[in-house]
């Protein structure tokens, strides 16, 4: 499986695990924790996210759907049908996943910024129904004791746990994606990148794969929204809004389109800020409106990106010096 | 007799949706992305006509002049500002810069201007016409009449002026109009400003009717958009029909079936005109340009 991965990126997954299974060691504060696990949670959802905009060249302001249709069926299936969780959340998955090829198999092959225009139609529905539906959803105030995650008799009920359970998953999406990227699949979609028309005329699918990697998105958004319900245990209609969908298009954006690390790192970035702001919700639109409008307009290739591409050139620059 | 009342408040709901609607296609057609900055251009429409209006005391027939220069103003600004300046003119990179404004004012209006709703006071009285039973109230007919005027000022607009016939060359081919010495850049903040000044009319005669608040212009704005897509988008004929048709059926649809999903309701059309027809009732189908 890590054939298609390059040496150097071999070692940032080894050095990435290997954080994960040290941190609770070293961190003992369960509020920092908490924060880590809201990262990984949004890293999960950004990955997804990142390979669409990234590749696909599509925005989607439905992924607050896709995480909430996630959190909500896990809730409902568990909590009122009694079913096991972990069939649940796949059954979530496949419910989303489903619903996303709905949404993105007829906009997809429009020319056009249809998508981000019908997953916005769809987010709205989908929010509807979470307030209006109360007697299934719970509505506007929320649906309460969801049952935790258990592995055999090991149940995840306290955030130390729930922290190696949400980044293990975080660690494999990202190796996921990172294997997806120097695949196959991930050449022709970087192809369909760089020229839509050529990858076509070359015998590209274009359509069927912006569809799959749209669908492949939606789904890591469902299984996020799936763990954080049975983490939180209680989910409400607010966390699924308008206002995720902007936040998670921000960390794409911040991170850098196309580039998975830059996903964790536009994630964990931003969602550190909003917890140092830690002011109300008011101030926290026009903060990540302002960062993404900045990034856009003067390092529209993102942070990371241009970070990673401003020391190639100082490395370039010294090597010549040096003669 | 009962749906004639929910067809009357349809078509005025309606018709703000084709004023926006329009104001998409300008500024589709003069740069070919979505522009998000549309929701606020009619929150803050409405906005204003309460700061002017109901703060300022100045008399409604100059609120409602000034409200339209400072949203038209504030329109050309975001054209002349971020989108200009901005390092990749990728059109994905335009309608992402487009959504974070859109977030920066929605933010700023809801700390000026709070989250309550605000009442606008009706254009002239708030005295009930009767006819067959429907209950037509006076703004009703003011939303109809500024609909026909403005539409009919943007048909002679576009057909015999200059800068009209300037905006329509630069629609059908940029590179050829700048050929012929037509100065693209500010054709382009003209389709900024006047999309502002579009939203900002809706937003103002909606006002009186459903009172305005800080976010009200996300909803319309978007139902907007499906009614653009409906009318097939780009097209301006397109945008009068499809915002008419979607306002009555809307309507329709939330008096007779269920109020509780009447936002819903208009993207449900939107997924399904997308899936089925995704030209529009009027679209002849896109041309890709390579």
């Amino acid at each position: 499986m890590l054939k298609l991965v390059r040496k150097k990126e071999q070692l940032f997954l080894a050095l990435f695990l290997f954080a994960i299974i040290l941190i609770p060691f070293l961190i003992q504060n369960n509020y920092y924790i908490i924060v880590m696990n809201i990262i990984g949670l949004n890293t999960i959802v950004v990955l997804g996210l990142n390979l669409l905009i990234g590749f696909a060249g599509q925005i989607s302001l439905g992924h607050a759907a896709f995480y909430g249709m996630g959190a909500y069926i896990s809730a409902i299936l568990t909590t009122t049908y009694g079913f096991p969780p972990w069939p649940a959340m796949v059954v979530a998955m496949i419910a989303t996943g489903t619903v996303a090829y709905l949404v993105g198999y007829p906009t997809l092959k429009l020319r056009e910024h249809y998508l981000v225009m019908a997953t916005l139609g769809f987010s709205i529905i989908a929010y509807t129904f979470m307030v209006e539906l109360d007697n299934i959803t719970g509505g506007p105030s929320g649906f309460s004791g969801i049952p935790h995650l258990s592995i055999g008799s090991l149940i995840l009920d306290n955030d130390f746990k729930n922290f190696y359970l949400i980044w293990l998953f975080a660690f494999f999406c990202l190796l996921g994606s990172v294997n997806l990227v120097n695949s196959r699949v991930g050449r022709a979609l970087k192809a369909i990148h760089g020229s839509e028309i050529a990858a076509n005329t070359l015998g590209v699918d274009t359509d069927r794969y912006k569809t799959k990697i749209f669908v492949l998105s939606g789904i890591f958004a469902s299984l996020s929204g799936s763990l954080y319900a049975h983490y939180i245990s209680f989910i409400s209609p607010r966390s699924f809004d308008f206002y995720y969908s902007i936040q998670v298009v921000t960390m794409v954006i911040v991170g850098g389109m196309g580039s998975v690390w830059g996903a964790f790192f536009g994630a964990a970035l931003l969602t550190i800020l909003s917890e140092i702001l830690h002011v109300t919700e008011r101030y926290n639109i026009i903060a990540y409106g302002t960062i993404l409008t900045l990034v856009l307009i003067f390092l529209p290739e993102g942070i990371l990106v241009w970070f990673y591409n401003l020391c190639q050139k100082w490395k370039r620059k010294t090597l010549i010096e040096k003669g | 007799m009962f749906s004639l009342q929910y067809i009357i408040s349809g078509l005025t709901v309606g018709a703000i949706y084709a004023l926006i609607a329009l104001g998409f296609n300008i500024i589709h057609n003069a740069t070919g992305i979505v522009n998000f900055v549309q929701c606020e251009f009619v929150t803050l429409g409405g906005m204003m006509m309460y700061t002017y209006h109901s703060q300022l005391k100045i008399p409604l027939f100059f609120s409602f002049f000034l409200s339209l220069g400072t949203v038209t103003f504030i329109g050309a600004l975001i054209e002349r500002g971020p989108i200009r300046m901005a390092k990749s003119k990728a059109i994905i990179i335009l309608v992402f810069i487009t959504i974070g404004l859109s977030s920066v004012i929605r933010g700023t209006a809801l700390l000026v201007w709070g989250p309550d709703n605000m009442p606008i006071p009706s254009f002239s009285g708030e005295k009930v016409i009767r006819i067959f039973g429907a209950a037509i109230l006076p703004q009703h007919v003011w939303v109809i009449i500024i609909t026909i005027g403005v539409v009919i000022f943007l048909k002679y607009f576009f057909r015999s002026t200059m800068t009209g016939k300037a905006m329509r060359a630069t629609a059908a081919n940029r590179r050829g109009a700048s050929l012929v010495g037509i100065g693209v850049n500010r054709t382009v903040m003209l389709s900024f400003a006047m999309s502002g000044g579009l939203g900002a009319i809706g937003g103002m005669i909606i006002a009186p009717i459903t009172t305005t608040s800080y976010d009200t212009g996300l909803m319309l704005a978007l139902k907007g958009f499906s009614a653009a897509i409906l009318g097939g988008y780009g097209n301006s004929a397109g945008a009068i029909v499809g915002g008419l048709i979607l306002g009555v059926l809307e309507s329709l649809g939330a008096g007779l079936i269920s109020s509780k999903f009447k936002n819903a309701f208009a993207f449900f059309v939107l997924l399904l005109v997308l899936f089925f027809k995704p030209t529009g009732l009027l679209g002849r189908g896109e041309a890709e340009r390579v």
